[in-house]
């Protein structure tokens, strides 16, 4: 049943750019971007139990090093963009999730909060470097060395862009799979479960939280760096907290419980903060209200409702 | 001789909980250790487990010093402990809290993309533990959903699954209905025969159960040892039989 849900839904977002208005192709963009992000965060949230409120730090490092890559260096391939935001992101989130990873809850919580604080002034100030509050401009880059300048900047976007984005997102779908069917991925749930009972059976908790840190950091940092070329500017809101609340929220809405959830949660944010903001200015305010009823009547999501009324499937997944 | 404190002090500020405790327990043996309550048996199972570090004294494990090195690296040397308010993983199901144990045993959880599923090693593992437990028909039902008493098992089973060679039991039988407290020390002794654990260290109340396992009972009071002995030498011990055996020690004859 899941199996032919996902088939048809990842044959419908093969064939949207065919059928659907460009408008809406374009929304595809940045939420596959976030599913990107979600999933990794996921790996953190709902499978090691570690709620980050700082992950917007490592969709900065992401999105600050395609601009940086194409502005100043002169790097254009997409490909070397996302490597290198993964590097970069797995290198700073290597001390990072060090310092964090001691501390569980709140601590936690509050510790990723200020790490993301510190590195959004650090984008704000050194403006040289980052542009400041201005930003920073992300060149249209080469897509496995096709050279795409030549063509309007929507084809681009809603043809090539849309599918690369999608391979990425397909990719990072499947090692995410891997990861929590894997041996270290059920070490991460016995964490996240009852960490005093895993410590006895000879799982380091601290080592096991260091690395779904750092695989999340990843993740996040390759979603941000995806997030730039749709719009061609990179700012320091990407980093600001409110943003990692947003990835938060995306996780919670779609359901954390569950390996689809985030992404169903992204899909939800993105077209309903589209909707939403058409009619509204104050999306936050709907948001808000949103977000309250979700943690009070649905605690495990949109894909907890679904799972819900098929009591069968949950047994057996 | 596997494992042996000496002269173990232990101060919590200006209280003293184990005023030079010596211990030791060899290799194929049964101790159990009693004692009223704040006799400091919870202070010296920390300790023997390497969780806490004495304030003075030794602890050492197959000649090796423990005193203090947590259980990560305690599981590893090989010694287990299961606890006496039950632990258990709530959304795992049986088969996967023993996987995770032997995957933890084979040093196997560094494997990021490998599918877990495909581990026939681990599974059978798991598998084979559950078989010993009596769990192998709720392989898959959470640990949230056992009745309390199967989650004691899983606590245990799970701490069997990493083969130690000394396994440390924190009141195994505590919230068994006594019906079945002789069921539950059946299967651990057999279940330790089976898979090579070669000594067991138990905290247990049920004065029916420790004479009925040991071979030896460490009798704890006041910080102190008391008696340490074989249960008939306990049995006869006047001391023993009115701070901690309490009055009916005829009651246990059955049990040696």
């Amino acid at each position: 049943m899941s199996r032919l849900v996902l088939g048809v839904v990842t044959g419908v977002i093969l064939v949207l750019p065919l059928l659907a208005p460009a408008y809406h192709v374009l929304l595809m963009l940045p939420f596959m971007a976030y599913a990107v992000i979600v999933l990794g965060l996921n790996l953190l949230f709902g499978y090691t139990g570690l709620v980050s409120f700082g992950h917007a730090l490592f969709i900065g490092i992401g999105a600050y090093t395609g601009a940086v890559l194409t502005t100043h260096l002169g790097v254009r391939s997409l490909e070397l963009m996302l490597l290198a935001s993964a590097a970069l992101g797995a290198l700073i989130a290597a001390p990072v999730a060090a310092l964090c990873v001691r501390y569980v809850k709140i601590y936690f919580g509050m510790l990723t909060l200020a790490f993301g604080m510190v590195f959004y002034t650090f984008l704000l100030k050194f403006y040289r470097l980052t542009g400041g509050d201005e930003g920073m401009q992300v060149l249209r880059p080469t897509l496995l060395g096709q050279d795409l300048g030549g063509i309007p900047k929507t084809d681009y976007l809603v043809g090539p862009y849309y599918y690369y984005s999608l391979a990425v997102l397909v990719l990072a779908g499947l090692v995410m799979w891997r990861i929590v069917h894997s041996p270290f991925g059920l070490c991460l749930r016995t964490i996240r479960d009852n960490p005093t009972k895993a410590e006895a059976l000879g799982i380091s908790i601290v080592r096991y939280r260091w690395s779904a840190f750092v695989i999340s950091a990843v993740y996040a940092a390759v979603g941000g760096a995806l997030l730039g070329p749709p719009t061609g500017n990179v700012d320091p809101t990407l980093a600001y907290w409110t943003h990692s609340g947003n990835i938060v929220f995306m996780t919670l809405l779609g359901g954390f419980a569950n390996f689809f959830g985030p992404v169903l949660g992204a899909f939800v944010f993105i077209f309903l903060q589209d909707t939403v903001m058409a009619v509204v200015p104050y999306w936050r305010l709907i948001f808000g209200a949103i977000l309250a009823l979700v943690v009070i009547f649905a605690p495990t999501g949109l894909m907890g409702l679904v799972a819900r009324r098929r009591p069968a499937e949950v047994a057996r997944a | 001789m596997i494992l042996r404190a000496e002269g173990v002090r232990m101060f919590y500020g200006d209280f003293c909980a184990l005023d030079g405790v010596s211990v030791r327990v060899d290799t194929g043996e049964f101790v159990s250790i009693i004692g009223p309550n704040g006799a400091g048996k919870s202070t010296l199972i920390n300790v023997l487990t390497g969780a806490l570090k004495p304030s003075g004294g030794t602890v050492r494990f197959k000649e090796r010093d423990i005193s203090g090195i947590g259980p990560v690296r305690l599981a590893r040397l090989g010694m287990a402990r299961s606890f006496q308010l039950v632990q258990v993983f709530p959304d795992l199901t049986v088969v996967e809290t023993l996987q995770a144990a032997v995957v933890s045993r084979l040093g196997r959880g560094t494997r990021v993309f490998a599918w877990l599923g495909r581990d026939s090693e681990v599974r059978e593992g798991a598998l084979e533990v559950a078989e010993l437990f009596g769990l192998a028909d709720k392989a898959h039902t959470p640990a949230k959903h056992l009745p309390q008493g199967d989650k004691k098992l899983l606590d245990v089973a799970s701490a069997f699954a990493l083969y130690p060679e000394i396994i440390l039991l924190d009141e195994p039988t505590s919230g068994v209905s006594t019906r079945d407290k002789h069921a539950v020390m059946e299967i651990l002794v057999s279940a330790s025969k089976r898979l090579g654990i070669k000594s067991i260290i138990q905290v247990e109340h049920d004065m029916d159960i420790v004479f009925g396992y040991s071979d030896r009972i460490v009798a704890l009071h006041q910080g102190k040892v008391l008696a340490d002995g074989p249960p008939e030498e306990i049995r006869a011990n006047d001391d023993v039989v009115n701070t901690v055996v309490g009055r009916k020690a005829g009651a246990f004859e059955r049990g040696a």
